[in-house]
């Protein structure tokens, strides 16, 4: 790598942007060359420093009155006495809203974390020798494997009529915990599905995420966490997603 | 019924897009470096958006609303004469430049001092126009490389090249500034 190509990948490194591969390559680079570690160095620094910095700009309240008007409003227009127990309402509504506005980033941001580390278990796991620790396309050999090593064994289902080859399970470490993976091929691809335990109940609805050019599907079910990650094409992923989730439906309730 | 069509419209547009206002209006502050200019275009921006909703198919609304305000700032930029930036004034000369030049100047890595938000946005300012819009997009608005080549309507290779030659003027700018205080 010649130092006008780390100059420039050093800012993909900085945000986390490589994958492993070209990450490795930056990383070697920078270890012989003394202007491109000070180059990293410096601009980590920066970006520290601007992190710790309010650059965002929040719109005028007037900005976000005007925006609301032009939107149309669902119900007829109230009378006056009404618009100002609304308005009452509203303050209070939207100090709630703001707090949950708060709430929501914190866990995005958690959950980008968290989304980062599912991925580089799935980087992991790619590497020989790491994939499965159980290998059998028998659900009922993999499921019990994982009695005993979790707390909750995660739902292990073979979908291999469905074109999603069951090939194994592993256990993977994922926010300081030991977690359950499932491993799926569809042709030559593999899919990690990782499933942890939540003490949420509710039900979140499956979101694709895409990180160094893995798909991450993420949904919640039954107080359990599932992130299924691959390479494979978005709605490739979906479609197994779907697919897991009906053979999961059909095992309770039948 | 097409009236209850519309209000449902209306609704799911308000619960996708208002969460995103202060973003907009962020990026719109960045590019339009003016207040005022950066309320109409918000404005307006929203006012297209929902016109638009109905062909939204995804896969994020950040950056659909980024790539709305962009067109609405260029049509700006368009309209406005040209303003002269501190830093850098064409960016085909720029990309010409070498990046580390800068660097080799001061070949030791100056610690950057915190500095109050108003002076840091001053800093911001002063990029020039396709370099400052692709580093707001990352450092400010937090998008992917390719959430803001999206947005950006460029290859990630330029969001790449623009991005590590924004920080590189931003950072001989805000050393030279330090230097100068001495």
């Amino acid at each position: 790598m010649t130092c006008d190509e780390a100059k420039i990948l050093l800012h993909a490194l900085l945000d986390n942007e490589l994958d492993a591969g070209h990450a490795r390559e930056v990383e070697a680079h920078v270890a012989g060359c003394p202007a491109c570690a000070a180059e990293l160095a410096a601009q980590r620094e920066m970006k520290a420093v601007l992190a710790d910095t309010k650059l965002h700009y929040t719109a005028p309240p007037s900005l976000r009155a005007r925006i609301e008007a032009s939107i149309p409003q669902a119900r007829p227009q109230p009378s006056r006495r009404s618009v100002l127990r609304g308005f009452a309402m509203g303050s209070a509504v939207s100090a709630l809203a703001a707090s949950g506005v708060v709430a929501v980033v914190l866990r995005q941001d958690d959950q980008q974390r968290i989304l980062s580390e599912v991925v580089s278990a799935h980087l992991r796991s790619l590497q020989a020798g790491h994939l499965i620790d159980v290998v059998s396309s028998d659900q009922h050999t993999v499921k019990p494997w994982f009695n005993g090593k979790l707390d909750v064994a995660p739902p292990v289902i073979d979908l291999t009529a469905l074109g999603f080859t069951l090939v194994g399970g592993r256990l993977d470490y994922i926010d300081a915990r030991a977690i359950g993976a499932v491993v799926y091929k569809r042709r030559q691809h593999v899919i990690n599905l990782f499933v942890s335990q939540t003490t949420s109940t509710e039900r979140r609805p499956p979101r694709t995420q895409t990180m160094q050019g893995f798909n991450c599907r993420r949904w919640g079910e039954r107080g359990l966490n599932f992130w299924a990650v691959s390479d494979i094409g978005g709605d490739e992923l979906a479609e197994f997603v779907d697919k897991f989730e009906a053979a999961m439906k059909a095992n309770v309730e039948g | 019924m097409p009236a209850i069509d519309d209000q449902q419209k209306a609704e799911r547009f308000r619960e996708a897009a208002l969460p995103y206002l202060d973003d907009v209006y962020t990026l719109a502050r960045y590019l339009l470096r003016d207040a005022s200019d950066a309320e109409d275009a918000v404005q307006e921006c929203y006012l297209r958006a929902l016109k638009h909703f109905d062909s939204y198919r995804g896969p994020a609304m950040k950056p659909w609303l980024f790539a709305i305000l962009r067109n609405v700032c260029n049509a700006e930029y368009a309209r406005r004469a040209h303003r002269p930036s501190a830093i850098e004034d064409t960016p085909g000369a720029a990309e010409q430049t070498p990046m580390w030049q800068e660097n080799e100047a001061s070949p030791e890595t100056a610690v950057l001092r915190s500095r109050d938000a108003g002076a840091i946005r001053k800093l911001i300012d002063a990029l020039a126009e396709p370099f400052r819009e692709t580093f707001v997009l990352r450092e400010i608005n937090n998008l992917s490389y390719r959430e803001i080549a999206e947005a950006a309507g460029v290859p990630v290779g330029t969001v790449m090249s623009r991005l590590a030659r924004a920080r590189a003027m931003l950072r001989a700018a805000w050393t030279a500034e330090e230097e100068q205080a001495r």
